[in-house]
């Protein structure tokens, strides 16, 4: 089965709505133009889902009431409907089955939607307040039971309603399977374009569906590892720009950087602290690659560790109190896990000769990483009460495996066809999605945002 | 600057067609390949043809052999590795040997040493394992007396392969360090 959305279309849904005794298709090609050549903050993935789970909820979502609301305005129920087809845990009823549009409790006429077989049921109204001011109500409700299971109102401006939205998948998310939601997110990744005579690297951030993307830095050089603080104010990363790797940290408001480390040979890997204190690196000042913890306050530098073999890819565990980290200590790359303050190393993963770029799950239950057991390099996750290492994925070329924040979904590089792609994978390896950048460009090195601010 | 992705989406497309096109390809960077060979000075140098005085010649001695064969080993400006290896092969040595000797002879005379790593695996510890092998080459040329201050040792990790295939001949050649003459 191969569910493909994309996400323009959801947007075209948006004008349709607003501007509904025009035929369809016509609306269709102008909202195509619109977006393409005026509309500056469009999605810039497509996202198809491979692999979609068995175990999902049936659950139609009614488009929003848009009363006095300017054509402009996004459409809520799009942006929930999108963002829980996507997850893979939901089956969306089809607006097309729909035998009545309510958009409040009293209006639900329980049986319409009991005979279409949909458990859960969201309906809602955006009201147009006047100066920028939008109201948006929401309620969430059990179809067998006849009740309702959660609503809110919320005061928001125009440009609000999108983070709202994913805000109100993440409340139905949390609601109905007992996990926290991660849609209002955001995304970290590096793009490539290839010229004739040149190569041009962006490291943007968008919204995890990949709206609002913004190129945070441009460069003719190599941009790598984008890591973010764990408030999410501002990302780390690996610059050639003059010619030789160097550590910044950048403002994602003000675009203001720092450079944390411009030492002679490497400066990679940079890895915040979870109280945002400290970033752990890799430098080759000393000799060869050799992990060090740069401490923000007094930009202190304290060597971790000591070893002729190659030691990279730090990474804290959630508490902050050990560092895991890839090490070619034993012949060849493998997972190490030592105190923060210093000590021995512990070797983690024997399964497999390459195991590296591997990073703890927000509950510190299991790490995610690239493994090679013989048939490709793949995500894999390891249990750490098991002390096993579980393959999540088919392909042979993944790189740079990043947690969500609730632990659900792994986001990582891949390629498809030969096409560099963002893919996610869940924890479980039972939902798979292909993130393909609009037009092709080469996309790589994802990193997950932490939860961001709530509305 | 900030730079809207969708406006060169269009752009990319006719791009990468011809990229396509090219299909694997030597990629000319920074003048690594337009740099000139260093020439070792008084030894090698030619006669034009202008003389129909000695026919005969004077014969190719050994110390003239000697010189061609390092004149060889000084245009080979790549060392080649094994994967997630840093170690070179004898006849790697040979090679880094050769440009030891002519860095020693002519002072002034600098280096990049340029780590790459193939695609496979990993960006930061192929950026690691590029380091490794630029140090490699380092430390057996300050072995052999060339300055510190001569040498700089730099690593691209997988992000500038010389092949853009995904096969065992494209990953043996992005496998290297690069000697670039400054």
């Amino acid at each position: 089965m191969n569910i493909s959305l994309n996400l323009i279309f959801y947007s075209i849904r948006v004008v349709d709505s607003s501007m509904n005794l025009l035929k369809e298709s016509v609306i269709s090609c102008f909202a195509l133009l619109m977006i393409g050549f005026s509309m500056p903050s469009a999605a810039v993935f497509t996202i198809e889902i491979t692999a979609p789970t068995t175990a999902s909820i049936p659950i139609a979502i009614v488009p929003f009431s848009l009363e006095g609301v300017s054509p402009g305005v996004q459409q809520p129920a799009d942006i929930i409907e999108s963002d829980l087809g996507l997850s893979g845990r939901f089956e969306i009823v089809p607006r097309s089955s729909f035998l009545s549009m309510p958009h409040d409790l009293e209006s639900i006429l329980f049986k319409d939607w009991r005979l279409i077989k949909s458990e859960a049921l969201v309906v809602g109204k955006v009201i147009f307040l006047g100066n920028d001011q939008y109201e948006v109500r929401f309620r969430l409700v059990n179809v067998f039971q006849g009740v309702q299971v959660v609503g809110h109102r919320y005061t928001v401006k125009a440009k609000q309603i999108r983070k709202l939205s994913h805000q109100i998948s993440d409340i139905i998310y949390q609601t109905l399977t007992g996990r926290a939601g991660a849609f209002d997110t955001q995304l970290a990744f590096v793009t490539v374009r290839d010229t004739d005579v040149d190569r041009e690297y962006f490291l943007q951030v968008a919204d995890s569906d990949g709206w609002n993307a913004k190129t945070i830095l441009e460069s003719k050089h190599p941009i790598l590892s984008p890591s973010w603080s764990p408030d999410g104010s501002r990302l780390a990363y690996v610059s050639f720009e003059d010619r030789h790797s160097m550590i910044f940290a950048q403002s994602l408001r003000t675009g203001k950087r720092d450079r944390v480390a411009t030492f002679e040979g490497l400066n990679s890997a940079p890895a915040w602290s979870p109280d945002g204190s400290m970033l752990a690196l890799t430098l080759s000042r000393d000799g060869n690659s050799e992990i060090y913890i740069y401490d923000f306050t007094g930009g202190k530098l304290r060597r971790l560790t000591r070893h002729t073999a190659i030691d990279t890819e730090p990474s804290w565990s959630p508490d902050g109190n050990s560092i895991i980290f890839t090490s070619g200590r034993a012949g060849g790359p493998q997972i190490y896990q030592m105190p923060a303050a210093g000590g021995p190393a512990r070797r983690l993963t024997f399964q497999g000769d390459y195991n590296a770029n591997a990073s703890f799950s927000p509950d510190g239950k299991s790490i995610v990483m690239i493994t090679n057991q013989g048939n490709g390099y793949k995500v894999g996750i390891y249990s750490t009460e098991t002390r096993t290492i579980q393959e999540l994925t088919d392909s042979r070329d993944d790189e740079s495996p990043s947690f969500a924040p609730n632990g659900d979904v792994i986001i990582y590089a891949t390629k498809q066809k030969g096409k560099n792609v963002l893919a996610t994978v869940s924890a479980d390896g039972q939902v798979q999605q292909i993130l393909s950048y609009q037009g092709g460009l080469s996309i790589r090195e994802p990193a997950w945002s932490p939860f961001t601010r709530k509305i | 600057m900030m730079r809207n992705p969708l406006t060169f989406v269009t752009i990319f497309i006719v791009v990468s067609a011809l990229a396509a096109c090219a299909g694997p390809k030597v990629a000319v960077e920074d003048g690594v390949i337009a740099e000139p060979v260093p020439v070792v000075t008084g030894e090698a140098g030619t006669t034009g043809l202008d003389g129909d005085d000695s026919l005969e010649g004077t014969g190719l001695d050994e110390g003239v052999v000697e010189v061609d064969q390092t004149n060889n080993l000084l245009n080979q400006r790549v060392i080649y590795f094994d994967y997630d290896s840093s170690s070179l092969t004898t006849e790697s040595e040979a090679i880094v040997q050769a440009h030891a000797q002519y860095l020693s002879s002519a002072p002034g005379t600098a280096v990049i040493l340029e780590g790459h790593a193939d695609e496979r695996g990993t960006r930061e510890y192929n950026l690691s394992l590029g380091e490794d092998r630029a140090q490699s080459v380092a430390t057996l040329m300050k072995a052999l007396g060339v300055g510190a201050g001569t040498i700089q040792a730099i690593s691209y990790g997988e992000e500038r392969p010389v092949s853009l295939g995904s096969d065992d001949d494209a990953w043996r050649l992005n496998r290297r360090v690069e000697i670039l003459y400054q």
